[in-house]
């Protein structure tokens, strides 16, 4: 046999040794992806992802907690002040700058995850230096617009994606 | 290309002088001599171990969506089936797996019977083999109380109370299972634990069967002993091959089962909730307890009949000293041969009248299987080895081979 046709064979054996190799690197992948997504979240979970809230006994100053995807929400019916002082802020000073408009769909009603930034924690209304939500576990001040102003929340509140479906009810999720 | 082989095989060896696991394989997986002429019923072995690993896999994702209670245990089942993703097909593959595992078992067994497998120096092997199965039997019973169906149920109930059939301490015992006066919420707990406990012994008990075969290596079709080294192969990749053909075809067999008939081999009573104060009129075990269940009910005496399933399978760990012929192989056992087809179909008639109700002629059917089934254990095989002629062994595996 020459030295070109034994090469040759050799290459034919290795191409079907890669191309069988690569057919069960997909069958594997193909059922196993199946074991591995069934560890997310599963149909009745997403089902209730989305919920409705009902805003028309929120009166001025007060706040409401919902349970949204197993979190506590905030829903505040802010007072003519806390919005002025919200868009009065000059947003080149935060840590994590955002216009008080970019945060709100109706100014009265500020809607916020209420998971601190930091690592998680609940923060407490009404409290803090800044008039808005107060971390007690690791002392993140944020403002009446839920941005971070002091501490070590390195974000400010998330806002859920919501939707006034009439004046009195927020659609969340 | 040259170098980054050589630094591969640098780290490998430097790994295995330390924690001797690739030399290990090598020795018991890629080089091990097997006989060169294993036939496709010798795929079985490794197939069983297949489908332990598919139990294995399924169940513990399982277990993660389901809930032991006996307020929550059917709904959890109908849960995984219609919210968890894929849960269906999870939830099947499991279902009919264990199925599968049992046809694949019954087949090795079979195939031991059939060529003598059991015979010395095999008696441990063998007995280790029987331990899986009762261990497996135990698995599957527990893990059918769990979706807490009218089977589940009732099924638990029926076979707990087996074990009130021992006289004096019997009420003690079932109660001791039951943990309760009747199969309840204790009940189904303590059989989620086992049912997830009882498959990593299983695990275990097939190791030590691998370290018993390979002690004195496997059987084969002639059942003689290896003369040389001419006489075996490598297991890689002759035989590596050949298991993964063999699987592909019992994969194929497998989905078309899991996906077009997932029910087929299930109780559709297992669809409706348990209810403790309503017996569904007909009830059976699940296939492959049925031979054993007819067993049960052929003897019309409670005890009896309890002693007598038991020793079905008891009887198996003496089957090495029962069967007193010196050949393996039925192939070279004229007469054994015969025995061997009647005592399948005998197994398959006694599963078949296990299905059917207890009475009329099916009673009498089972009866004469049930004896026939001692008979050829206890009897027709001490008696055979004295008796019978066999054909000439060949000298050695490879010499119809390799003489030409």
């Amino acid at each position: 046999m020459s030295e070109n046709k034994k090469s040759k064979k050799k290459s034919r054996r290795s191409f079907i040794h890669q191309a069988s190799g690569a057919m069960g690197i997909v069958a594997v992948s193909a059922a196993g992806w199946p074991l591995v997504d069934q560890m997310n979240p599963s149909k009745d979970v997403e089902a209730l992802a989305t919920i409705e809230v009902d805003i028309s006994g929120l009166s001025e100053g007060q706040s409401k907690t919902v349970l949204w995807r197993g979190k506590p929400l905030f829903i505040k019916h802010r007072s003519q002040n806390e919005i002025d002082e919200a868009k009065s802020v000059n947003i080149e000073e935060l840590p994590h700058p955002e216009n008080d408009d970019e945060r709100v769909k109706n100014p009265k009603y500020l809607v916020l995850i209420g998971v601190c930034t930091h690592l998680g924690c609940v923060p407490a209304s009404d409290k803090g230096d800044f008039k808005g939500w107060f971390c007690p576990c690791h002392g993140s001040h944020y403002d009446s617009s839920g941005r971070i102003r002091k501490g070590p929340a390195p974000k400010n509140l998330e806002i859920p994606p919501y939707t006034f479906k009439d004046d009195n009810t927020i659609l969340i999720g | 290309m040259e170098s980054s082989k050589k630094n591969t095989k640098g780290i490998i060896n430097w790994i295995d002088y330390r924690l001797p696991v690739v030399s290990f394989l090598k020795h018991s997986a890629v080089d091990y001599p097997t006989p060169r002429n294993l036939n496709y019923w010798w795929n079985f072995g490794s197939l069983a171990g297949f489908f332990l690993l598919v139990q294995i896999i399924t169940g513990v994702i399982l277990s993660m969506h389901y809930t032991a209670h006996v307020d929550h245990a059917f709904d959890s089942i109908e849960h995984i089936m219609r919210n968890v993703n894929h849960g269906w097909l999870i939830r099947y593959i499991h279902m009919n797996g264990a199925s599968f595992f049992f046809i694949v078992v019954y087949i090795h067994i079979f195939r031991g019977l059939y060529y003598g497998s059991y015979k010395a120096p095999r008696e441990l092997l063998w007995w280790l083999g029987i331990i899986i199965l009762l261990l497996m039997m135990a698995t599957a019973f527990m893990g059918y109380v769990l979706p807490w169906g009218q089977m589940s149920f009732w099924g638990a109930t029926v076979i707990t109370n087996l074990f009130s059939a021992i006289p004096l301490i019997g009420d003690n015992i079932t109660q001791w299972l039951w943990g309760g006066y009747s199969v309840d919420n204790p009940t189904l707990s303590r059989f989620y634990t086992l049912h997830f406990l009882l498959p990593f012994l299983i695990v275990g008990v097939v190791v030590l069967h691998i370290v018993a075969l390979h002690t004195h290596g496997s059987n084969n079709p002639l059942g003689i002993d290896r003369k040389g080294p001419q006489d075996s192969i490598p297991f890689h990749p002759f035989y590596t091959i050949k298991d993964l053909f063999g699987l592909s075809f019992a994969l194929t067999i497998f989905f078309a089962v899991v996906f077009f008939a997932p029910d087929f081999l299930g109780h559709p009573d297992n669809y409706i909730p348990a209810d403790p104060l309503k017996t569904p009129a007909h009830i059976v075990p699940e296939w492959y307890f049925l031979p054993f269940y007819a067993i049960l009910r052929a003897i019309p005496d409670k005890l009896g009949g309890v002693i007598a399933m038991f020793s079905a399978i008891f009887v198996l760990f003496l089957l090495p000293w029962l069967d007193t012929s010196k050949v393996r192989s039925a192939t070279f056992r004229p007469i054994y041969k015969i025995l061997f087809w009647i005592f399948l179909i005998d197994a398959i008639i006694l599963g078949w009248v296990g299905s059917k109700p207890a009475e009329g002629i099916y009673i009498i059917i089972s009866r004469i299987a049930t004896l026939y089934y001692f008979l050829h254990f206890l009897i027709l095989l001490p008696l055979l080895g004295k008796f019978e002629r066999n054909r000439p062994l060949p000298e050695s595996i490879g010499k119809p081979v390799l003489a030409e």
